[in-house]
C-alpha cells in the first residue's frame, strides 16, 4: 500500500467534500427554494432535483402570506432585543466570573467550576415548570398612577425572557478555557504597576479575548434566538413574542386551510438567514476561539 | 475599548426598554380576551369586528384582544393558570372545558336565556349543570367522495336515512382498492395529531358500541374503552391500514382527495369548501358509516368563556352575548365554513340554508352528534386515546392498546378522586 | 473527565503574597457573584423545586393541593417484575386474558397495575413476560441510550472526517467549512421540519438510500418503527456535526507539523501517520468531544417532539420527552419531576463512568 504520485488523494478529498457539501446544503436549499413556491409546486417538485432550486413558478407570494399572517417585524425586533441584551449581559457576567476562576485564586474556586460544569446536564425542559412558578413570584417594579409600585410576577415582559439566560455555565467554562491560555505574567506585571483587578480584567484580559467573546456571543445568540418553549409559557402578549413562536401560527391553520408549506418555508428562511449572515461575519473569530477553548488550557 | 463603552450604552438603553410601563386611567374598564385563532385570518377578522363594534356600542368596557396560535394555546392557558394570570375572557375547545372548569380556570357564564335556548347543543358547554361556555358554531364530520367515482364502481351513494353499514363499507373499500385507480381507498386523516384523533375516531368507536368512559358516573374506563365492542373497533380500524385501504404514513396535508389519488376522505366540514371548489356538484358529502349503533359524529368546537379570576364578569358576559348575535354567527360561518350556532343564522348562510350544498352537515349534526365525555378527565382521556389509536394504526394489538388505555384512565381517575 | 483535569491544573494561576491573596479573595467574590447569583436563582432553585415536586402528586391544574407521597413516584418508575403466563398457541387471546388477570388494577396480584415491557412467547403458547410499573420509562431509557450510544461515535467520527477534509491543503476550505457549519446555526425546530420532508417517501433520504442500497424500497421513514430512531440519529448528527468538526479541527492544528515531517522521513503512509501522529495528538480533543456529545445526546427532545412525538410505537420516545409528556401534556407534574430527577442521576452517573474510563490514560 505505497503512496503513488498521482493526485488520487486530492481527487478523493474533493469528491468527498463535494458530496458532504451537497448533503449539508440540500435541506437548506430546499427551504430557501421552497419559500418561493406554493405548496402544490413544492409537492410536485419534492421528488426530483427541482426541490432544491428556485425553479418553476417562483414568486414572493409566500413572503406576502407570512406578512399577512403575523406581525413579522415585531417578532424580529423582540428576538433581536432579547438576544442582544442576553448576549451583552452574558458577555459581562460570564467573562467576569471566568476571570475570577481562571486568573484569581480563592478558596472553593474548584468547587465552583465543578458546579458550573454540572449545570450543563440539566435540560431546560425538565425545569421549565418550576422556573415558571418561581419567576411568577419574583418581585417587580411597575410605574402606575405616576408612582413606582412593587408587585410580584415577571410574566409577560422582556425581562422574563432575558434574566434566566444571562448567566451560563457553558459560557463561563468557555471563557475560563480561553483566559487560561493568556500568559499570567500579564497580570503579574500589572499588579506590580499597581493596577486593580478590574483594570486587569477590563484593560488586559478583555481586549485579548476577542475570539472567546465572539464564540460566546454566537452561541448564546443562537440559543436565545431559537428559544421556543419558554416564550410560549411566559409571554402572553403578541407584542412581546419572539420569532420561533411564529412557526406555530402556520400549524394553527392546518385544519382549516391545509398546511401552508410555502409560508412555513418562507418564515423559516426569514428567521434562519439573518443568523447565517451573522455567523459568516463572525466565523473567523469563532473558529479561532473554539479552537483555543477546546484544546488548550 | 471604545467599542465596549458603546456596548455598555446599548445595554443601558436596553435596560430602560425592559422596565415595563403600565398606566391605569379612569374611564372604560379594560377586559382582556385571549383567542386561539392567531394566524387564522378569517376567524380572527370576525372576532376583531365584533370587538370593535362592542367597544363602539357602549362606554363602560373596552375589550382588548390577545391572539395565540392554536398549536400552543392550551399550553399558554395552563401556564397562565399556574401563574394566576389568566385574562377575563378566553375561548376554549368544547371537550376541554370541563377540565378547565373543574381545575378552577373558569366560572359559569350568564347569558340571556332566549339566546341560550336558541343555540344548538354543540355550541354550548355545560359542566355540573351550569353553562360555562357558548360558541358561534359547531363542526361536523362527514365522508367526502365523488359521485362519478362511486357510480363508476357501482357503489351505492348513502344518505342520511340510509347510511352505509359496516358490511357495505367493507365492500366499498375492497371495491375501490380492487379498481386499481387509487393509491388508497380512504384518507382517515391520521396525519393530523392531537385532539383530532378523539374527535374523529371516538365516534367510530361509539358507532361500534364502545365508548371512552362509562358515562353514568364518569368513574370507570375499564370495561368500556376496552369492551368487546371497543376492541372490535380497534381491530377493524387497524385492519384498514394493514389491508392497504388506508395509508399509515398519511401526511397532514390531505391533498390526495382533491388530487384524485384517494377516493374517500373522512374530514370535518371546514375542509369541504376546497373540495367543493374543485369538484362542484360531483362532490358527495356522505354520512359517516353505521357500524351497528348508528352513524356518530363528534360535537362541540371552540367556544367563549369567562375565567375564574375575571374582575369584570358582567362586562365579559355582555360581550359573549354580543358576539353571539346572528350577525357575527353568519360572518363566522361564511368565512370559516362551520355550522352556524343558531337556526336563524343558518338560514342567512347560503351554504347552510335549507337546500344549500353543505346543509347536509346540519342534518348530521342534529342526528348523529355525540359530545365527547363531559368530564374533567377528558383532557387525559384524549391523550391516552390518541396514543392507543396511533399504536393500533402502527400494528399494536387492539386489545393490548385499549386495555392499557383503560388502566391509565382509571389510574388517573383514582389519583384525582374521580374528579369530584 | 477533561473538565475535571482542567480544574486540577487551575491552581498555578493564582498570585503570590498573602496580602494580595486576601484582596484577591474579595475581588473574586465581586467578579463571580453576579453569575453565581443568577445561576443559583434560575437554575439551582428550579432544580431543587423539581426534586421536591418528585415526592408529591402535584398536578399542573387541580383544585386539590399537592400531597406528599414519599417514594411512590420513584418506586412506580423503577419497579420491574418477571412472570411466566400460560397461554394457548392456537388462541393468543388466552395469554392476553391470563396476563390481564394479573395486571388489572383491581387485581390482588403483586403485578397489579403493571405494564408489559417485553414478552417472549414459547411454543406451548405460554410466555415469559417482563412487567414494569412504567413500561414507557424503560423504553424511553433504552431509546435514550440507543441514541446516545449511536450518535456519539457517528457524529464524533463524521466530525473528525470533515475536520480532516477541511484540514487538507485544498481550495475552497472556508466555503466547505461554512457549509458544514450552517445546520448548527439553524434552529432545531426548522431543521426538524426540513427533515420531515427529507424523510418522506419521495424525499432526499429515500433517493440516496435507493442509490446506495440495491433493492431499497422507498418508504415513509419516520413511520417505520425500525427506521425512525436511525433517522433521528442521522439528522441530529447532520445538525450538530459542524460544531464538533471545528473542535476536532482545532485539535488537528495543535499537532506540530514537525511530527508529520518526521513520520514522512521515516516512510510512514498516510494511514500510519494518522494512527501514530494524528490520533494520539487528538486524545484530549477526543475526550472533550465525547463528553459534550453524550451529555447533549442524553437530553434529546426537540427533534422527537417535532418529528415523531415519540412514535411510531414508542420507538423514538426519550427520557426528556417522557418527562415532558407526563408533566405538560398529561399534567402530572409530580410524576414528571420524579422522572427528571432520575434522569439527572443517570446523566451524572454516565459522566462519572466516562471520566473513570478516560482519566487514567490522560
Amino acid at each position: 500500500m505505497h503512496k503513488k504520485k498521482f493526485p488520487i488523494g486530492k481527487i478523493v478529498i474533493y469528491a468527498l467534500s463535494a458530496f458532504f457539501c451537497f448533503i449539508f446544503a440540500a435541506p437548506l436549499m430546499f427551504m430557501i427554494s421552497s419559500s418561493f413556491k406554493d405548496p402544490q409546486t413544492i409537492f410536485t417538485h419534492v421528488h426530483d432535483w427541482r426541490a432544491y432550486f428556485p425553479v418553476g413558478e417562483v414568486n414572493f407570494d409566500q413572503y406576502v402570506g407570512v406578512l399577512n399572517r403575523l406581525p413579522l417585524f415585531g417578532f424580529l425586533f423582540n428576538s433581536l432585543l432579547v438576544s442582544a441584551v442576553v448576549v451583552i449581559g452574558g458577555l459581562f457576567v460570564n467573562s467576569m466570573a471566568a476571570f475570577a476562576i481562571a486568573r484569581l485564586r480563592f478558596r472553593g474556586q474548584n468547587l465552583i467550576l465543578v458546579f458550573l460544569i454540572a449545570t450543563l446536564i440539566v435540560p431546560f425542559e425538565t425545569i421549565a415548570m418550576p422556573l415558571l412558578v418561581l419567576v411568577n413570584s419574583l418581585p417587580t417594579i411597575t410605574a402606575a398612577d405616576g408612582s413606582l409600585q412593587f408587585t410580584t410576577g415577571w410574566l409577560n415582559s422582556y425581562l422574563v425572557q432575558i434574566a434566566p439566560f444571562v448567566a451560563s455555565g457553558f459560557t463561563i467554562f468557555l471563557f475560563v478555557q480561553y483566559f487560561k491560555t493568556l500568559p499570567k505574567e500579564l497580570d503579574e506585571a500589572a499588579i506590580i504597576d499597581g493596577a486593580g483587578y478590574w483594570t486587569i480584567y477590563w484593560r488586559i484580559i478583555v481586549p485579548l479575548a476577542g475570539p472567546a467573546f465572539a464564540t460566546a456571543a454566537i452561541l448564546s445568540f443562537l440559543s436565545i434566538w431559537n428559544a421556543y418553549l419558554w416564550p410560549v409559557m411566559v409571554v402572553q402578549t403578541e407584542a412581546l413574542r419572539p420569532v420561533q413562536v411564529g412557526l406555530d401560527y402556520f400549524w394553527g391553520a392546518t385544519s382549516e386551510e391545509g398546511t401552508a408549506w410555502g409560508q412555513i418555508m418562507a418564515y423559516s428562511t426569514i428567521i434562519t438567514v439573518p443568523i447565517i449572515i451573522v455567523f459568516i461575519l463572525f466565523q473567523r473569530a469563532f473558529v479561532a476561539s473554539v479552537a483555543s477553548s477546546a484544546v488548550k488550557g | 475599548m471604545k467599542n465596549t463603552h458603546k456596548l455598555l450604552a446599548v445595554a443601558a438603553i436596553g435596560a430602560l426598554l425592559l422596565s415595563g410601563c403600565s398606566a391605569t386611567s379612569s374611564g372604560p374598564k379594560t377586559i382582556t380576551m385571549w383567542s386561539h385563532a392567531a394566524g387564522n385570518d378569517q376567524e380572527i377578522a370576525t372576532v376583531k369586528e365584533a370587538i370593535a363594534d362592542f367597544n363602539g356600542s357602549q362606554t363602560e368596557y373596552v375589550v382588548k384582544l390577545e391572539e395565540f396560535p392554536q398549536e400552543s394555546y392550551n399550553d399558554s392557558i395552563a401556564a397562565a393558570a399556574a401563574s394566576k394570570s389568566l385574562p377575563c375572557l378566553i375561548d376554549v375547545d368544547g371537550p376541554i372545558m370541563p377540565n378547565w372548569a373543574w381545575a378552577g380556570y373558569m366560572q359559569p357564564i350568564t347569558i340571556n336565556s332566549d339566546l341560550e335556548n336558541s343555540l344548538i347543543a354543540g355550541a354550548k358547554g355545560y359542566y355540573g349543570g351550569k353553562l360555562y361556555s357558548a360558541g358561534a358554531w359547531d363542526a361536523a364530520l362527514g365522508m367526502l367522495a365523488r359521485k362519478s367515482v362511486l357510480n363508476d364502481l357501482g357503489i351505492r351513494i348513502p344518505t342520511v336515512d340510509s347510511p352505509w353499514t359496516k358490511t357495505e363499507f367493507d365492500g366499498v373499500l375492497k371495491t375501490i382498492k380492487a379498481s386499481g385507480k387509487f393509491d388508497y381507498a380512504i384518507d382517515w386523516g391520521n396525519g393530523w395529531t392531537g385532539e383530532w384523533f378523539p374527535y374523529a375516531y371516538s365516534p367510530v368507536l361509539q358507532s361500534f358500541g364502545g365508548d371512552l368512559i362509562d358515562r353514568a358516573a364518569f368513574d370507570k374506563a375499564d370495561g368500556v374503552v376496552n369492551s368487546a365492542a371497543s376492541v372490535e373497533f380497534g381491530k377493524w380500524f387497524g385492519s384498514t391500514f394493514a389491508n392497504g385501504y388506508a395509508n399509515k404514513a398519511q401526511t397532514g396535508d390531505r391533498t390526495e382527495f382533491i388530487g384524485g389519488t384517494i377516493a374517500l376522505q373522512y374530514n370535518g366540514n371546514w375542509a369541504v369548501k376546497d373540495a367543493y371548489e374543485k369538484y362542484g356538484d360531483d362532490l358527495a358529502i356522505l354520512p359517516p358509516v353505521d357500524f351497528g349503533n348508528g352513524p356518530k359524529i363528534g360535537a362541540a368546537s371552540w367556544q367563549f368563556g369567562v375565567s375564574s379570576t375575571c374582575g369584570e364578569v358582567a362586562g365579559a358576559n355582555k360581550f359573549i352575548e354580543y358576539i353571539l348575535q346572528d350577525k357575527y354567527i353568519v360572518a363566522f360561518a361564511n368565512r370559516i365554513g362551520l355550522i352556524p350556532a343558531t337556526a336563524t343564522a343558518a338560514e342567512q348562510v347560503p351554504n347552510y340554508a335549507t337546500g344549500g350544498p353543505f346543509s347536509v352537515f346540519v342534518d348530521f349534526s342534529n342526528k348523529f352528534a355525540v359530545k365527547r365525555p363531559e368530564t374533567p378527565a377528558y383532557l387525559l382521556i384524549s391523550k391516552v386515546f390518541e396514543k392507543a389509536v396511533a399504536d393500533i394504526i402502527n400494528g399494536k394489538s387492539a386489545k393490548t392498546a385499549l386495555d392499557g388505555a383503560a388502566d391509565e384512565i382509571d389510574a388517573d381517575l383514582t389519583a384525582n378522586n374521580n374528579y369530584k | 473527565m477533561k473538565l475535571q483535569s482542567l480544574v486540577r491544573k487551575n491552581k498555578p494561576h493564582g498570585f503570590f503574597g498573602s496580602s494580595i491573596q486576601s484582596r484577591s479573595k474579595r475581588a473574586s467574590l465581586a467578579f463571580i457573584a453576579p453569575a453565581v447569583f443568577l445561576i443559583g436563582l434560575f437554575l439551582v432553585v428550579p432544580v431543587i423545586m423539581a426534586f421536591s415536586l418528585g415526592f408529591t402528586d402535584a398536578k399542573l391544574a387541580s383544585p386539590k393541593a399537592p400531597a406528599f407521597v414519599g417514594f411512590d413516584n420513584f418506586s412506580k418508575i423503577i419497579s420491574l417484575g418477571q412472570v411466566t403466563v400460560d397461554g394457548d398457541p392456537s388462541n393468543p387471546d388466552v395469554l392476553h386474558d391470563n396476563l390481564r388477570e394479573l395486571t388489572r388494577p383491581s387485581s390482588d396480584s403483586q403485578y397489579s397495575g403493571m405494564e408489559v415491557l417485553t414478552e417472549t412467547v414459547k411454543a406451548d403458547g405460554s410466555a415469559d413476560i417482563v412487567l414494569a410499573g412504567d413500561a414507557l420509562f424503560w423504553k424511553s431509557l433504552g431509546n435514550t441510550f440507543y441514541f446516545a450510544a449511536a450518535v456519539a461515535p457517528f457524529q464524533g467520527g463524521l466530525a473528525l472526517l470533515l475536520a480532516l477534509l477541511i484540514n487538507a491543503p485544498i481550495k475552497g476550505r472556508v466555503i466547505f467549512r461554512t457549509v458544514y457549519f450552517l445546520p448548527v446555526v439553524t434552529s432545531m425546530v426548522v431543521v426538524s421540519i426540513l427533515w420531515i420532508f427529507m424523510y418522506q417517501k419521495d424525499g432526499l433520504a429515500n433517493i440516496l438510500l435507493s442509490a446506495v442500497i440495491p433493492g431499497w424500497e422507498p418508504q415513509a421513514i419516520l413511520t417505520n418503527p425500525d427506521l425512525a430512531m436511525p433517522a433521528i440519529i442521522f439528522m441530529s448528527a447532520w445538525q450538530g456535526v459542524g460544531f464538533h468538526m471545528i473542535i476536532w479541527l482545532s485539535g488537528l492544528q495543535t499537532i506540530p507539523g514537525e511530527l508529520y515531517e518526521a513520520a514522512r522521513v521515516d516512510g510512514a503512509t498516510r494511514l500510519q501517520q494518522f494512527k501514530h501522529v494524528t490520533w494520539p495528538g487528538l486524545r484530549t480533543t477526543f475526550v472533550f468531544v465525547l463528553i459534550i456529545i453524550s451529555i447533549q445526546a442524553m437530553g434529546l427532545f426537540t427533534q422527537v417532539n417535532v418529528m415523531t412525538k415519540g412514535g411510531p410505537l414508542d420507538s423514538t420516545r426519550t427520557l426528556v420527552f417522557h418527562a415532558f409528556n407526563e408533566g405538560y401534556e398529561k399534567q402530572n407534574v409530580g410524576y414528571s419531576s420524579a422522572i427528571a430527577v432520575i434522569f439527572f442521576i443517570i446523566v451524572v452517573l454516565v459522566s462519572i463512568i466516562q471520566r473513570r474510563l478516560t482519566r487514567d490514560k490522560d
